[in-house]
């Protein structure tokens, strides 16, 4: 369900910051599914589970309830490496080269299809 | 979308929102826009978690064994929803824990649709078909927020809302076919659920703090008061196919603007409940208190397995 929660007047709207609360949280997995056989498994979200088994017990039932995953990963959050987006688009600029792209090539119309 | 080379991070970011691309997590944002939707997507994930409570109360009541199935299963649901919630939260930097033990203190809010009580079973198919109604008007149009987790869960949301709401209405079908008794059962359910269900809207958009900013961002995508229009048009015909009476004497067809006019919210409630003082507040924070203290042994002992299965591999 979903709804505009207000905030009373006079009340403040800030959030608070995050200051570790609690000590002992179980750690965080991401949740992969692959909805069928035939396609790569995709990032779904995440949960939080104490051991690898039962992150793949909490991620088939939060995330499988109605047939949704005919296969489950899950991986810590920790083991993920990312690029920044910055990092990656400096990549690509670096790399503009039309001429690896199909399109780049003028193939006269009698040839046919190519 | 190449914005990165040519501009600073937050005209980047204001280009992005206005092509109606999706901010993801490693991308730069303003503080203001990160706590508004950490604020926003906590909130909704805790009202999801306390909305267990309420159809919780009738799991063991349910009339027969298929109903009880189908609660349970709605029951279910919601925790999940409030899981992808919390999932699409912590991608803003924040912790699940944390944002429990602000719930707990009584520091972040959740619906206020969760602090009135569920007496009979025809409130059941009250907060099905009005609740519900009234969080999918709402969730179809957060499929379209700026913010790429968040939408993303509404998607998977909006999927399985669809079966809470139709329940609900059947549920009412059956009663409102069935005996007289069973028939003032539904209209008392609905005279007690119409209005709080007006209010999940929130405060008209001229007296909401966040409406005007949050439109901007992308986060809301339409107005408060444009929403409730919505949901009144939808659910009038819907209420006369029961047969039963919308507790409003000012309901009437504007042939004009092509709406229902309805009557006025009675604000004084809806602020009291907000600020703690409706027929439940109190309960649903202690029950849930209750289950996370009652449930720390487990959590406690599952670390525990854990780490002596990782220590002997």
């Amino acid at each position: 369900m979903t709804y505009e929660v207000p905030v009373a007047p006079g009340e403040s709207a800030e959030v608070e910051e995050s200051a570790d609360l609690v000590n002992e949280s179980w750690p965080m997995w991401e949740v992969f599914v692959r909805a069928r056989r035939g396609i790569s498994h995709v990032h779904i979200g995440s949960l939080h589970a104490a051991d690898a088994d039962s992150a793949l017990q909490n991620a088939r039932d939060v995330y499988t309830r109605r047939g949704e995953g005919a296969s489950l990963w899950v991986v810590p959050s920790t083991e993920i490496h990312t690029f920044e987006p910055d990092d990656i688009a400096d990549f690509v600029e670096a790399n503009e080269k039309p001429f690896r792209l199909a399109t780049a090539y003028d193939i006269p119309d009698e040839v046919g299809h190519m | 979308m190449r914005f990165q080379a040519i501009l600073s991070a937050e005209d980047r970011f204001e280009a992005i929102v206005a092509a109606e691309d999706k901010i993801e997590p490693a991308d730069w944002m303003p503080d203001a826009y990160r706590n508004t939707l950490i604020r926003q997507i906590a909130q909704h994930a805790h009202s999801e978690i306390i909305g267990m409570q309420p159809e919780g109360n009738w799991i063991s009541r349910a009339p027969t064994l298929y109903r009880k199935a189908i609660l349970m299963a709605k029951v279910q649901d919601e925790a999940g929803h409030g899981l992808y919630l919390y999932s699409a939260a912590e991608t803003l930097g924040v912790k699940r824990d944390d944002l429990q033990e602000l719930l707990h203190r009584g520091k972040h809010k959740y619906s206020s649709i969760f602090n009135y009580p569920t007496l009979s079973w025809a409130d059941i198919g009250a907060i099905g078909w009005l609740v519900d109604g009234a969080a999918i008007t709402n969730q179809v149009m957060l499929t379209r927020c700026s913010y790429g987790p968040y939408a993303r869960a509404m998607v998977r949301i909006c999927k399985e809302e669809s079966f809470h709401q139709r329940q609900g209405y059947e549920i009412l079908i059956r009663l409102c076919s069935g005996s007289d008794e069973q028939k003032a059962m539904a209209q008392d359910a609905l005279d007690r659920w119409w209005w709080p269900s007006l209010m999940m809207f929130g405060p008209h958009d001229t007296d909401s703090t966040h409406t005007e900013q949050s439109m901007e961002w992308k986060i809301k995508r339409v107005a408060n008061d444009d929403l409730r229009q919505q949901f009144v048009d939808m659910t009038l015909p819907q209420a006369d196919y029961l047969g039963l009476r919308m507790p409003d004497p000012e309901l009437r067809w504007n042939e004009e603007r092509g709406h229902y006019d309805f009557g006025e919210i009675d604000w004084d409630e809806f602020w009291a409940v907000v600020k703690g003082d409706g027929p439940m507040n109190r309960d649903r924070i202690e029950h849930k208190l209750r289950a996370w203290e009652e449930g720390a042994w487990v959590r406690q002992a599952a670390l525990a397995h854990a780490a002596k299965r990782e220590a002997a591999a």
